[in-house]
This record gives structure tokens, sequence and C-alpha cells, in this order.
């Protein structure tokens, strides 16, 4: 019951930032909808760990390394988009029409 | 109390996620995301996972400033004081995030969840330290060197001077207006070699 409401909440965070990260036109706002799919993915396996492993240890394990992924998005997200700035003055998706197929 | 509690929490955590799409200012939006992310700290907590929880809160407090930082050098909307939309492909977004809540929402309720909770008076936190420094050591040291890297990575992808010489040299920004004159600064101009003179004609 308890994991039930742990997961879904989980399903509906992943899901509002799927809508985040393919409707935002800013750079960063796009971001938000990615940081909000990992906080998702984080909740998800804390329930997971918390209410069905019995306390395995390798579950932490696992929520630490999605935190880090999180910082090495952020990083690397926000380095791009200064970077895609200081080129084309663009912060927003469709002024990069370069790689457009 | 314990599930009501959680109840209410998770419902938090989702309401804050929704409200960063919602709300006018980005500055506004981060400090949502913040929340949310603090809720599900407090998730954690409860869940008898005390470090990863507070872990999570202190890393998001201070991640969600720097994000505030870079909301307030790109914002398209100071002070939220217009309402702010700006999205593209809209329809097919609200698409697909139903479409992701929908089939993650199947899988949870229509599949047989083991259940093994926490044995009460377990060391967790004891756990994970012997875990981190023990069996696991090499992906704990293997998200250390990640983490330099990214450190490489952004300082390079962000500093202004190249390899080759500056890194915005020759870049000519969008016009104002599709096709009209480049807005803002004018790398170009201020090379001297690529200058016309009035009498070469």
């Amino acid at each position: 019951m308890m994991l039930s409401i742990v997961l879904l909440g989980a399903a509906a965070l992943i899901g509002i930032g799927l809508y985040g990260a393919l409707s935002q036109q800013s750079f960063v706002m796009l971001m938000m909808g990615l940081e909000l799919m990992l906080n998702g993915a984080l909740l998800a396996i804390i329930g997971f760990w918390s209410l069905s492993l019995a306390g395995m240890p390798e579950g932490q394990l696992l929520a630490i390394i999605v935190m880090a992924v999180m910082a090495v998005e952020m990083a690397i997200g926000f380095a791009m988009v200064v970077a895609v700035y200081r080129k084309r003055q663009a912060d927003v998706t469709e002024s990069i029409r370069t790689l457009k197929g | 109390m314990k599930p009501l509690f959680l109840i209410v929490l998770v419902l938090f955590a989702v309401w804050s996620g929704w409200r960063v799409f919602r709300v006018d200012s980005m500055v506004r939006a981060s400090f949502s995301l913040l929340l949310s992310f603090i809720a599900v700290g407090v998730i954690a907590v409860i869940l008898s996972a005390p470090y990863i929880g507070i872990a999570t809160i202190f890393m998001m407090a201070v991640e969600m400033m720097v994000m505030a930082i870079f909301m307030v050098m790109f914002m398209m909307n100071p002070a939220g004081l217009n309402p702010m939309m700006m999205v593209h492909q809209h329809r097919f977004a609200i698409g697909a995030g139903l479409l992701g809540f929908a089939g993650l929402a199947a899988a949870v309720l229509t599949s047989d969840l083991p259940l093994a909770p926490v044995p009460p008076g377990k060391a967790v936190v004891a756990d994970l330290g012997h875990e981190l420094l023990g069996r696991s050591m090499l992906i704990f040291e293997t998200a250390g060197v990640t983490l330099l890297a990214t450190m490489v990575g952004a300082v390079i992808l962000s500093a202004r001077s190249g390899r080759f010489g500056a890194a915005d040299e020759g870049s000519r920004p969008p016009g104002l207006a599709p096709g009209g004159e480049p807005a803002g600064r004018r790398p170009d101009e201020s090379g001297g070699h690529t200058h016309h003179h009035g009498g070469h004609e």
C-alpha cells in the first residue's frame, strides 16, 4: 500500500518532468524538467529500498549514484547553456536550428 | 499516522513539481523545484533512509540556489510580472507526459510488489558507510572521478578562451526578426581585419 503510493508519486513526477523537458523553450526550464524526472527516480529508489529490499545497502548506494548524476547534469548542462549563449546569443531551443533534421 | 503523513508529502512533492511549469517567474519555478526535492528528502527520512534524505535536502538547497542565479541570468520575464508561457509542441508534450505517467502507474498497479520493509533498529547509515568504503568502493570512487571530469568539462565549456583563440570569435548572433540585424554585441566588428574602409571601392 505505502509502496504503491510512493511509486505512483514517483510516476507522476516523471510524467510532469517529461512534459516539461519536451514542452519548454527556455534551456533552463528544460533542465528543470530533467531534474524533476531524476527526482521521481530518486523517490522510486528510496521507496523500493525502504519497503521491499529489507534494508539492502546497495539500494542506498544507487540513490547516491542518482544524486551524483543530478550534479553532473546540472553542471554540464549549465556550462553548455553558457557556451551556446556565448556563441549564438541564444537561450531558447528555437534559436538553434543548425542541427534540426 | 505515518501513512497519512507520507501521502501528504507525496502529494506535496507532485504538486510543487507541477507548480514548476505553472508559475510565471523562473526564480519561483526553481524554488518550487526545491520544495519538491525537500519533500522527497523528508519522505526518505520517514522511510528510514535518514542519510539519503538529509543529503538530498542539503545538496538540492545549494543546487537550487545556483539554479536561481542562472534563472536570473537567462530570465525572460523579470519578477514574473507578465504571464509566462514559453512552450512548443504543447499537446505532444502533454500527451507524452500523461502517457508516461499512465504507463508507469499501470506497471505499479498491476505488478505484484514484493514487501520486505527495513527491519526496525537496523543500522542503515553504518551499513551504507561499510558498503561505500567496502565492497562498492570502486563504484563510489568512479562517481568521484566522474564529478572531477564534470568540473573540468564545465570549466572548458564555459570558458571564453578556447584552444584556438576566443570561443566567440566569428560568431554571429541571430537577428531580432528573422533575417534581420544581429541582436546584442557584434563580435565580427571587433576584430579589425574584416573592417571595410570607406574609400576602397
